[in-house]
């Protein structure tokens, strides 16, 4: 009996894949239902889902991308201090002293790539006129992505802690300091500034320790958490409004 | 009669020859994907292995032998090193050696006591004599010293890469102090 076929037989195998090679349709059906990450696809696919012209498989690539930032960021966050002593050495130190340098590099290529992927996927999805009932809820959930996904940008843009960063985030949270009724500079404002949003963002009335450390678990924990729960939402939903949609 | 040869009517029918180019195309790129994710595992397992550290260095200068006098127990070193640097009596000959701070019970930090001159665990009461060598509660060896020299620029080198404990005799290594 040849090795390959051994294995199959066995009971670790067996144990893990509960179903025969899939030869025949409901042996297919089958082994996608029971495989978390098969299951994650239907189990027939319309033939246009297939065409790039299209699909231009950006919601994919964005997704993709996503994933890279997770396991780059994860990475990352082994040698990263978010401390004002420590933050600009350490990002220096990954780029100079750490093995594979190029890691933050990546990461950061993602994070602009996965900005201009999501926006790309929008606009396919605005020209296809895929926002159309019965999806009008997913493209509500898309644009909540968007969002987050430029927030996971500028909570990242602070955290290597130069002058570039320690400015910008100045200057985007100075804009918050002046939205209407939260921004205690806005139009109809009731709040000083000591317990505007801005305060509570930054934890401070300006941008310090305080503000690196939430940036720093903004950008590691909440927001990605936040991203996943509504990526999965998304990618249900696609599934419960009638699958892809495709050429009318 | 005629008859069509062997050699144009193969077995093998295009579609065999087809699928099985899409089946050695579909296995090379399973190659290709397993490949990446290989060399991806090992480039993040080397990236998780420090290239420098901020921790102190096992090596360090302290300074020359005059400035511990007989009967001296030195506590400058405690907090980065975790060194004593003592003048003591070791078997009837005054010795200069750096002890170890760690409690040999269970590794709690030693404290100094002047008025006592002893060498004492807060965690569960052990006590050492300034020489090291302990006298009271649960600890089961005396203090291990590090390695000690004077440098050619008659600085104090303490190295604590190396270790002499005196359950095994290794106090009598000329390595383990200097002759005070």
């Amino acid at each position: 009996m040849p090795l390959w076929d051994r294995i199959r037989r066995s009971q670790v195998w067996k144990s893990i894949f509960r179903h025969p090679p899939p030869v025949d349709r409901p042996n297919r059906v089958k082994v996608v239902l029971t495989n978390l990450i098969l299951h994650l696809h239907p189990v027939a696919m319309p033939k246009h889902g297939l065409r790039l012209r299209f699909t231009w498989c950006m919601g994919g690539i964005t997704f993709f991308l996503f994933l890279v930032e997770v396991v780059t960021g994860v990475l990352l966050m082994f040698y990263y201090r978010p401390t004002i002593q420590w933050a600009y050495h350490d990002m220096l130190a990954l780029r100079d002293v750490v093995s594979y340098g190029i890691l933050r590099e990546v990461h950061r290529w993602g994070a602009h790539a996965m900005v201009i992927t999501a926006m790309l996927h929008m606009l396919r999805v605005f020209l296809t006129g895929s926002y159309k009932p019965p999806r009008e809820f997913n493209w509500v959930i898309g644009v909540l992505l968007l969002a987050l996904t430029l927030l996971l940008s500028f909570t990242g843009y602070l955290l290597p802690w130069d002058q570039l960063s320690m400015w910008a985030v100045t200057v985007g949270s100075n804009m918050v300091g002046a939205a209407p009724l939260v921004g205690h500079e806005g139009p109809a404002s009731w709040v000083t500034d000591q317990s505007d949003l801005r305060y509570v963002l930054l934890g401070a009335r300006s941008v310090g320790e305080e503000a690196l450390l939430r940036f720093y678990v903004l950008h590691c924990v909440a927001l990605p958490l936040l991203a996943a729960f509504l990526m999965a939402l998304h990618f249900w939903r696609i599934r419960k409004d009638g699958g892809i949609s495709g050429p009318l | 009669m005629f008859r069509i040869p062997d050699y144009v009517v193969s077995q093998r029918t295009r579609r065999a020859v087809l699928s099985r180019i899409a089946r050695w195309m579909a296995g090379l790129g399973f190659a290709m994907l397993g490949l990446v994710a290989g060399l991806w595992s090992a480039a993040s397992a080397r990236f998780m292995v420090p290239n420098v550290a901020t921790e102190p260095t096992r090596r360090f200068k302290a300074g020359t032998p005059g400035r511990y006098p007989p009967g001296h127990v030195e506590q400058r070193y405690k907090e980065e090193h975790g060194v004593w640097i003592v003048h003591e009596k070791y078997r009837g000959r005054w010795q200069l050696f750096a002890l170890s701070t760690a409690c040999t019970h269970l590794g709690c930090i030693t404290l100094w006591q002047e008025s006592d001159r002893r060498f004492k665990c807060p965690c569960h009461g052990s006590g050492f004599y300034p020489n090291g060598v302990n006298f009271e509660g649960p600890a089961p060896r005396p203090l291990p010293r590090y390695a000690i020299r004077l440098a050619d620029d008659g600085h104090i080198e303490v190295d604590r890469s190396r270790t002499f404990h005196q359950e095994r005799g290794q106090w009598d290594d000329p390595a383990s102090y200097i002759p005070g």
